[in-house]
């Protein structure tokens, strides 16, 4: 056995970040320099007019997604006013998880799901308690009914990505599929849910297109999923082998919320996000083309060791901790208000029912993005939970 | 107890009273509009960004590094504009008036 905690994930870009600001990899012939530093990740986020959302649907994510999709995400591949005028549509209605019944619903969730894992000993998290999770949740950010989380849990944790790298077109088709099926329900037997918001909703003098609508659902489902799995299972490991501060949570319980941001600081479970250079220009003193990308490496600017008071800790109290695991600027994370709450009411559920948890057995999961390895979690966790009762 | 005042975009004046934690938490617990504390305080979300009324700045004292180069970055914000995460209240801070930023 070796002392390394698989809970640890370690920063690939450090040296990088310290000696140059920025690397380089090549993703299917579409280079993208990427940045390393909190403060030009934030300049460089901030600053839209020279690097833009708005490209050819598909080439700001990493692996880039222009062969497999022409419909364009909605607020993400944007840029404003345009944007602006999206995110204010739909800004409101994102902040639901804030009020007190839905705040009740998805603690009656999480609390059945742990509550079904303890009685089970020995389990896979991800896929028998993670996903399941993460799905029935998202049905309360849709207002849709729980049972359509079955569905999306049939779906596995690989809609948008075969295993590997590989980008896989036909796995996204079921998701675009299932998504133009439910809007022409909503367009045809208006509901309360959000697909029927969405067609109702007024935009530059007109309703919303199904396309248009199409392109915020897509994104809500593919945003929110493989982000949230990561945030949840990291925490889990990261309690399984720190049961002292499973107990201080239990004992601290104001700490709650701290430990949710320095969970999504550490963890970083989106690694980077790219934009296309509208014009030459120069970053970290490096010359920069235009019509080529950027990235914007939330996880490095996470860690970088001329902000963070030891960066590649995890404080679970860490009381100043400007960190951009959510983004940064006009684009940061619309699913923001949902996220924390889940892993709030997980970390708190999890406090007060589980003593301790053993780890049975693991499978990483690591990005290779380059010359860089970044682990993001795991492909397999299993584990036994044991209640404290 | 520190008496503070707040100065809403649609001009509505609310006065609260505190005498702990920050007045991020203050504002958030009475349901100030434009205040959200995404971040619970931490200074990552800047949805707690207020003006102090220029009077007032010797009552709240300077920002520090980290959250002047989280208001850099911020169109809306000048020289008067703090988190208010990162305000403590403590009697120091009684009768300051804060206009909730854009
Ligand atoms: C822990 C979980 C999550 C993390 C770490 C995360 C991270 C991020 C990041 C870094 C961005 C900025 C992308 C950019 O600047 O290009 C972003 C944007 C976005 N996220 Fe999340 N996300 C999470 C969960 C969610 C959830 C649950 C949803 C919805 C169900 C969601 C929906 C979105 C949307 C719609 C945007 C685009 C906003 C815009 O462009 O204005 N995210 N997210
Ligand atoms: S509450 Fe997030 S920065 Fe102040």
């Amino acid at each position: 056995m070796s002392d390394k905690k698989i809970s640890e994930l370690s920063c690939p870009f450090g040296y990088t970040r310290k000696e140059k600001g920025y690397g380089e990899m090549d993703d299917q012939n579409d280079p993208v320099t990427m940045l390393m530093r909190l403060k030009d990740v934030r300049k460089t986020a901030h600053n839209w007019q020279t690097f833009q959302s708005a490209a050819e649907p598909g080439r700001i994510v990493i692996p880039s997604e222009v062969n497999i999709r022409d419909t364009r995400q909605i607020p993400f591949e944007v840029d404003p006013p345009k944007h602006t005028e999206y995110r204010a549509l739909v800004e409101a209605w994102f902040k639901r998880p804030l009020e007190a019944e839905y705040t009740a619903k998805l603690t009656r969730q999480i609390e059945k799901a742990l509550d079904e894992a303890l009685q089970k000993g020995e389990l896979e998290v991800i896929s028998e308690m993670i996903l399941p999770i993460q799905s029935k949740a998202l049905t309360l950010l849709l207002n849709t009914p729980e049972s359509e989380a079955e569905t999306w849990i049939s779906w596995g944790t690989h809609v948008f990505r075969s295993e590997g790298e590989a980008l896989d077109a036909k796995k996204a088709n079921v998701l675009y599929d299932y998504i133009d099926k439910e809007l022409d329900k909503a367009a045809e037997n208006p509901g309360e849910d959000l697909y029927s918001v969405l067609l109702d909703s007024d935009f530059e003098g007109r309703k919303l297109t199904k396309e248009e609508a199409k392109g915020v659902m897509v994104l809500t489902f593919a945003g929110g999923r493989d982000t949230v799995i990561n945030a949840l299972t990291n925490s889990l490991a990261y309690f399984a082998e720190h049961p002292e501060s499973l107990l201080r949570i239990k004992n601290e319980p104001e700490i709650v919320g701290k430990a949710v941001e320095e969970f999504i600081r550490y963890f970083s479970p989106l690694t980077h996000m790219g934009r296309v250079v509208t014009e030459d220009t120069v970053v970290c003193e490096h010359a920069i083309k235009a019509n080529t990308r950027i990235s914007l490496v939330w996880a490095s600017a996470n860690r970088d060791e001329t902000v963070f008071e030891n960066p590649d800790e995890i404080v679970l109290d860490r009381k100043i901790n400007p960190h951009v695991g959510f983004g940064f600027s006009h684009h940061k994370c619309l699913g923001a208000t949902h996220a924390r709450q889940i892993l709030k009411i997980f970390i708190q559920t999890l406090a007060a029912k589980v003593s301790s948890i053993e780890i049975i057995d693991h499978k990483d999961n690591i990005e290779q993005l380059g010359e860089y390895q970044r682990k993001v979690g795991f492909h397999m966790l299993k584990l036994k939970l044991n209640s404290n009762s | 107890m520190a008496k503070i005042t707040f100065i809403t975009s649609s001009e509505e004046e609310i006065v609260l009273e505190g005498d702990s934690g920050s007045v991020m938490e203050l504002a958030v617990q009475n349901g100030v509009p434009g205040i959200d504390g995404d971040c619970g305080g931490v200074c990552s979300c800047a949805t707690c960004h207020v003006h102090v009324i220029p009077e007032y700045t010797t009552k709240t004292g300077e920002a520090s590094e980290i959250e002047k180069d989280m208001l850099e970055l911020d169109d809306n914000a000048d020289e008067y504009s703090r988190l208010s995460c990162q305000l403590e209240i403590t009697e120091d801070l009684d009768g300051i008036i804060l206009r909730v930023a854009k």
